[in-house]
């Protein structure tokens, strides 16, 4: 069956913060670019982003790249990458104030400068106090950024496809990467989009879990695709929970909310973050406040009927505050919690939020795999950057506001080593293989022909709840091990999926039987990941590695301090060794040290 | 809370076998979870997967399942499902062409907010760190910049069903005043040279009916206001 072809310089697959970022400085560079994306751009997951963006800039507390640079590595419980942290924590005061350029509306200083708020994990002096460090634009940072890069796209004439879902990638027999093929929703038809390179920014695939703070479309496409093509996942066990998911609805309330002043409560009114973070209190990491709040729960201190939240307390701060800085919250309380918190705490419990890991690269947003014993080589013609990337930056858990700052800063990288690369004459138009299409055709063809076949819908609860089981906020060996045989027999299940529409035009059906493809990989890769990581780590924490002298938070440095690598072919892992060394000769490497807020 | 159920009139068109749309009666059981109109689609595609709609965010940010629900347009995820009367009439947005079901074509809604150039035009070189605004100047930009461009309002909106080709409608002219009212922006006179037109602005008769749809809340009636009295100061 013959496929159209579309030939491209570069081919950019999601336009979130990542994307945009990375389309900009294709655009500057005149490289001829095409942009995928599933729906339009200022419809992407950056959009949800509330509390604001990292960056040292010192507006109304005293700051500096390596008290940043020192509070992403403890946050990540030093399995971040040192030379990847270094590099976006110097980068990112250049990223935001270039933002602000594109026209970016950050609320402001009495003498004018970008706003700046406290965060969680976030402090001066390496650890010593909290620190202003996120820049905000009311509690809506991530919609005017996503508006603010589209709109600079609009100026730079970016040429978007809009509502294409990318299917497959492309490699030849080599392993090079030569782009993807894609659906287009209204026409329902198949393209190849052939290109020297091929840059990933796909976002999250925090659907996998029952109770998520994610869109319906964050279903790890680039996941399912990079996993598919054999690339391996990185660190796919870590997910972050964030404390403060709408108890029920799952919408995300900003930690910024806490930020401003923000108290967490159990049912005796009790401000419970002073027993497990002293010093931090509520602004501790989000890993350590996630884990108070489930025990506070699991110990019967939680509220409601059924004690199964605990309360999110704003009502001592000034209204006008509140309709300042946090007037979305406000409209999210009572749309989805029914309280206004102005009077009344809001109903919160932890909630899926943010995936670690993801497709492994280094800080130039190259992908890297491991390769004739060197853990790290380049796919030629292969970048990704933003949340379906492992930088890896966040290692085990991952400090609020660093994740807008992830998508500047490695969108921005993974544009520019495009340009270098193709400059460098290291990335031709290679030719593509006769059977390019080939995958994909097979796939969308079974889904046409599967007769009793299961529901899509059906599978993707099991998959959903199978997560959420055995792979929450606290992880027990025995449920490990039975979720890891929950969701292969899941995955066995998601390969005889039916559809009932069978039409061309806009079938969403066919569209969730794909994208159910792409988190079933995820699911799996999470759920093996986890099951063989034998200790403690960030947002990783297990029943059988408590706090010891010998294992502080029951972190296993000697055998535990590397990535995970999980390959679909096999169901195999691998490890690769984390990087303890930051970029440049000068920077004093963060020793390692046990993590307390 | 126990079970309830919907009755749902929904149009319904399939390019691929429809030869005219039609509207499809079906009812459907709700989950006591199912609080919003968003809810109880989704429920409602687990029983009829060929149903076609835009979803993502699902709490109001992201603009994609704009629809007319009961005769006024509004995005399904921030409408109580148990406030709509019954049978709950769902129809795609007005005024834009129909590719199938509750999705309609917005390409005509995006040309005319890209036609206002939505983007900071400022040519001096710019500071080596954040151009400065007092708190005050970024006071003007709310009630602007949360636009999140679902097309509720356009598409309620009389003088742009009859002319999406010239009009440039709520949502654009929301988005050109909240460039105009940048003090970064350098581009006033020649924003609004690009809207000195008896269609592009002036095709607003403030019926404001713009308002009374927009789910964040916003007023582009009176950012029209503020665009015409612009014109005006600059006439004199």
């Amino acid at each position: 069956m013959s496929v159209a072809k579309r030939t491209f310089d570069a081919v950019i697959v999601g336009a979130g913060g990542a994307g945009l970022r990375a389309a900009l400085q294709l655009a500057e560079s005149g490289m001829k670019t095409a942009v995928l994306t599933k729906v339009f751009p200022t419809r992407s997951h950056t959009v949800a982003a509330q509390g604001g963006v990292a960056a040292s800039l010192g507006n109304s507390t005293e700051d500096n790249w390596h008290w940043h640079m020192y509070d992403t590595v403890k946050g990540s419980d030093w399995l971040g990458d040192q030379d990847a942290i270094e590099f976006m924590c110097r980068k990112a005061n250049e990223v935001v104030v270039e933002l602000e350029h594109y026209g970016m509306p950050f609320d402001r200083t009495d003498n004018g400068k970008i706003y700046q708020r406290p965060f969680g994990g976030h402090s001066q002096h390496y650890g010593k106090t909290p620190v202003s460090r996120s820049c905000a634009a009311a509690d809506r940072t991530g919609h005017a950024m996503l508006h603010a890069l589209y709109q600079r796209n609009v100026r730079a004439n970016t040429q978007f496809f809009v509502e294409w879902m990318a299917l497959d990638l492309i490699r030849d027999a080599e392993g090079n990467v030569l782009g993807v093929t894609a659906l287009e929703m209204e026409t329902g038809e198949v393209c190849i989009f052939h290109a020297r390179a091929t840059i990933f920014a796909t976002g999250g695939a925090g659907r996998i879990y029952q109770s998520s703070t994610n869109a319906f479309i964050n279903t790890g496409d680039g996941l399912g695709m990079a996993a598919r093509a054999g690339i391996p996942l990185e660190d796919m066990e870590f997910w972050q929970f964030h404390p403060t998911g709408v108890a029920g609805a799952g919408v995300l309330i900003t930690e910024g909310v806490r930020g401003e002043g923000g108290i967490l409560r159990n049912n005796s009114g009790e401000r419970f973050m002073e027993r497990y973070a002293p010093n931090l209190k509520d602004l501790a990491s989000r890993d350590v406040v996630s884990r108070a709040m489930t025990t506070e729960i699991n110990e019967g201190r939680g509220c409601g009927p059924d004690k199964d939240y605990v309360l999110l307390d704003i009502t001592h701060l000034a209204p006008e505050t509140i309709m300042k800085r946090l007037p979305g919250i406000r409209e999210i309380a009572i749309q989805f919690a029914g309280v206004d918190p102005i009077k009344e705490p809001i109903p919160v419990v932890p909630t899926c939020h943010y995936q670690m890991g993801g497709i492994p690269t280094n800080y130039k947003g190259q992908v890297v795999v491991p390769k004739d014993g060197d853990p790290n080589v380049a796919v030629s013609g292969f970048y990704a950057a933003g949340e379906c990337a492992c930088a890896s930056v966040h290692g085990a858990n991952r400090l609020g506001t660093n994740s807008l700052l992830d998508l500047l800063v490695f969108g921005k990288s993974a544009g520019e080593t495009v340009v270098e690369d193709n400059l460098a004459g290291n990335l031709p138009l290679r030719p593509l293989p006769a059977d390019a299409a080939e995958y994909s055709l097979s796939r969308i063809a079974r889904l046409e022909s599967q007769k009793n076949g299961e529901s899509v819908f059906d599978v993707g609860l099991e998959m959903r709840r199978t997560m959420q089981k055995h792979a929450g906020v606290f992880r027990f060996d025995n449920l490990l091990k039975e979720g890891v045989e929950a969701i292969l027999k899941v995955a066995e299940r998601s390969k005889t999926t039916e559809i009932h529409d069978k039409s061309k035009v806009w079938n969403t059906a066919r569209m969730e039987a794909l994208e159910l493809d792409n988190l079933i990989e995820v699911a799996k890769a999470t759920m093996v990941s986890a099951e063989a990581r034998k200790e403690s780590r960030g947002a990783h924490v297990r029943d059988d590695a408590p706090d010891t002298p010998e294992y502080p938070n029951g972190r296993n440095d000697n055998e535990w301090l590397k990535h995970t690598l999980w390959y679909r072919e096999g169901n195999r892992l691998d490890y690769k060794p984390v990087n303890l060394q930051p970029l440049n000769e000068g920077t004093e490497q963060i020793a390692l040290a046990k993590r307390t807020y | 809370m126990s079970k309830r159920s919907v009755h749902f009139k929904i149009y319904r068109y399939d390019p691929d076998k429809d030869e005219k749309p039609y509207m499809q009666d079906i009812t459907v059981e709700l989950e006591a979870s199912d609080k919003k109109l968003l809810d109880a689609l989704m429920r409602l595609r687990g029983k009829d997967d060929s149903l076609s709609f835009r979803r993502s965010c699902r709490e109001g940010v992201c603009g994609s399942d704009a629809m007319n629900i009961n005769g006024k347009n509004g995005l399904a995820c921030l409408t109580a499902i148990d406030d709509l009367p019954q049978p709950v009439v769902l129809r795609p947005l007005p005024g834009l062409p129909v590719i199938r079901d509750l999705i309609v074509d917005m390409t005509q809604f995006f040309k005319q907010y890209h036609s206002i150039k939505p983007y900071l035009i400022n040519e001096n070189p710019p500071p080596e760190r954040e151009r400065l605004q007092s708190p005050e100047d970024r006071e003007e930009l709310n009630g602007l910049y949360e636009c999140i461009l679902c097309a509720c309002c356009s598409t309620s909106c009389p003088s742009f069903w009859w002319n999406p080709d010239k009009f440039v409608g709520p949502a654009g002219l929301l988005a050109a005043y909240r460039f105009l009212a940048d003090t970064r922006d350098e581009a006033t006179s020649e924003r609004l040279d690009n809207l000195e037109d008896p269609y592009r602005l002036f095709r607003c008769h403030s019926i404001m009916n713009c308002v009374d749809v927009c789910p964040k809340g916003l007023n582009p009636t009176r950012a029209i206001g503020k665009i015409k009295d612009m014109m005006v100061a600059r006439a004199v």
